[in-house]
């Protein structure tokens, strides 16, 4: 049995992320799905939220996804995401304004945004708030 | 004979413009690192997707009888949309004409269609205006700034909505691949309908979505980065072809100011010999 995998997330434009890890959580479509070696090989898309994964070393790392796809297959998990953000690139105020827009546009439709996107933009921006707070729990 | 007040002008204006051609060339590099470093970052997620969708489309297939998805349908060829990748600016050498030659020879190569054009980069944009061909679209701000993920996907999601609505029969797309320091490659690809790729093993997945919704997603997102990708690649080359052309224009400005020099020293020392003869020969008629 293996003892580790190999993971690799990458967005259109760079990869975020290629090493090893013993444990992963990530946002597929339908739920979060806990990822440990030799998992079965697996095909799914993605939904939006905090991606943590635990590295041999016992160091914890998490990312805001929103989108895209996964494969799972011989100890490779592979993450494509349209949007992918490092725990330490996110701005957490800004990531609070922007939820709290977003909440208003859902709240209130008279300011005319379309409410299917400012629904994804609530979870983008409460994924991107819990891959940041994640982080810094794992600091203290 | 070109006075030597004359020649010691050109002289100086060849020089400025020899500092210019060499500013151009430092500033090219430095770009073209930057643009190198996008071009390699691009790539893991163009080639896990390429694979992916490989093996769904597989599985997609056994399942799914007869109903074909939207973007693979292949009809024939009465509408074509040709996506021509330029530069904005010129002073690169043969790399926008390159592209342009190209895709002239396509429009004459499909005489039969009709080929509407969808021009990236203002040299497009200005060389189609004037032939008045038609025209769906021009982008000519992308190049000016890095290029975005954004400028993909607004191009993607406009050819693949009017592919949708049977619009267009099939997309083409010419730009410049980076090869290398001095060389682009001209590329002329299809990008729709969708070729999918050769698959290699078969794999026995788990599914959380059914092959064929997995592969309707997946579509979309492997044309968006492979417009991405033909976006990168035009900009790292056209920064590849500016240096090579101002390195050639800086040495051609050294050996034209060599030539000039010359020609200077010429003229100086004939002018010394003639006073020195009419001194000598006024010295002469005194004696």
């Amino acid at each position: 049995m293996a003892e580790a995998f190999d993971i690799e997330i990458a967005t259109p434009e760079r990869l975020l992320a290629r090493e090893k890890a013993i444990r992963a959580q990530i946002p597929a479509k339908e739920g979060y799905i806990g990822v440990l070696p030799d998992h079965a090989p697996l095909l799914s898309e993605l939904g939006i939220g905090a991606l943590t994964y635990t590295t041999p070393g016992d160091q914890r790392f998490s990312l805001a996804i929103r989108g895209g796809f996964l494969e799972i297959n011989n100890n490779v998990v592979r993450v494509l995401t349209d949007i992918g953000e490092k725990a330490h690139e996110i701005d957490v105020a800004r990531a609070e304004k922007d939820l709290k827009q977003a909440q208003d546009a859902v709240i209130n439709p008279a300011l005319g945004m379309d409410i299917a996107a400012a629904l994804i933009a609530v979870r983008h921006a409460e994924a991107r708030i819990e891959a940041a707070r994640r982080a810094a729990a794992k600091e203290e | 004979m070109p006075s030597l007040i004359d020649l010691r002008r050109r002289i100086r204006s060849v020089k400025n413009t020899r500092q210019i051609t060499k500013a151009m060339k430092v500033v090219s590099a430095a770009k073209l690192r930057r643009a190198q470093d996008r071009v390699l970052s691009a790539r893991p997620y163009a080639q896990i997707i390429q694979r992916m969708l490989a093996n769904v489309a597989q599985a997609a297939s056994e399942q799914h009888d007869g109903e074909t998805i939207d973007l693979l349908v292949v009809r024939p060829e009465k509408r074509i949309q040709l996506l021509v990748i330029t530069a904005d600016r010129g002073l690169a050498g043969a790399f926008n004409s390159n592209v342009l030659k190209a895709a002239l020879k396509f429009i004459q190569e499909h005489k039969d269609a009709e080929v509407q054009l969808e021009l990236i980069g203002r040299k497009a944009r200005d060389f189609f205006k004037k032939r008045s061909k038609s025209i769906s679209g021009e982008y000519s701000t992308i190049f000016q700034k890095v290029v975005r993920y954004e400028d993909a996907l607004e191009i993607a999601r406009k050819v693949i909505e009017r592919y949708r609505k049977a619009e267009i029969d099939s997309v083409y797309l010419v730009g410049n691949n980076f090869k290398s320091m001095m060389a682009s490659q001209l590329v002329m690809n299809r990008i729709l309908p969708i070729e999918l790729p050769e698959k290699q093993e078969q794999i026995d997945y788990i599914y959380e979505q059914p092959p064929a919704e997995l592969l309707a997603a997946l579509l979309p997102r492997y044309i968006e980065s492979q417009i991405l990708r033909a976006l990168l690649e035009s900009a790292a080359a056209e920064h590849a072809a500016r240096m090579t052309a101002m390195e050639a224009a800086s040495s051609n400005a050294a050996d034209v100011i060599d030539a000039l020099t010359l020609k200077m020293n010429r003229v100086r020392q004939a002018s010394i010999t003639r006073e020195i003869i009419e001194i000598v020969s006024g010295a002469a008629a005194l004696d």
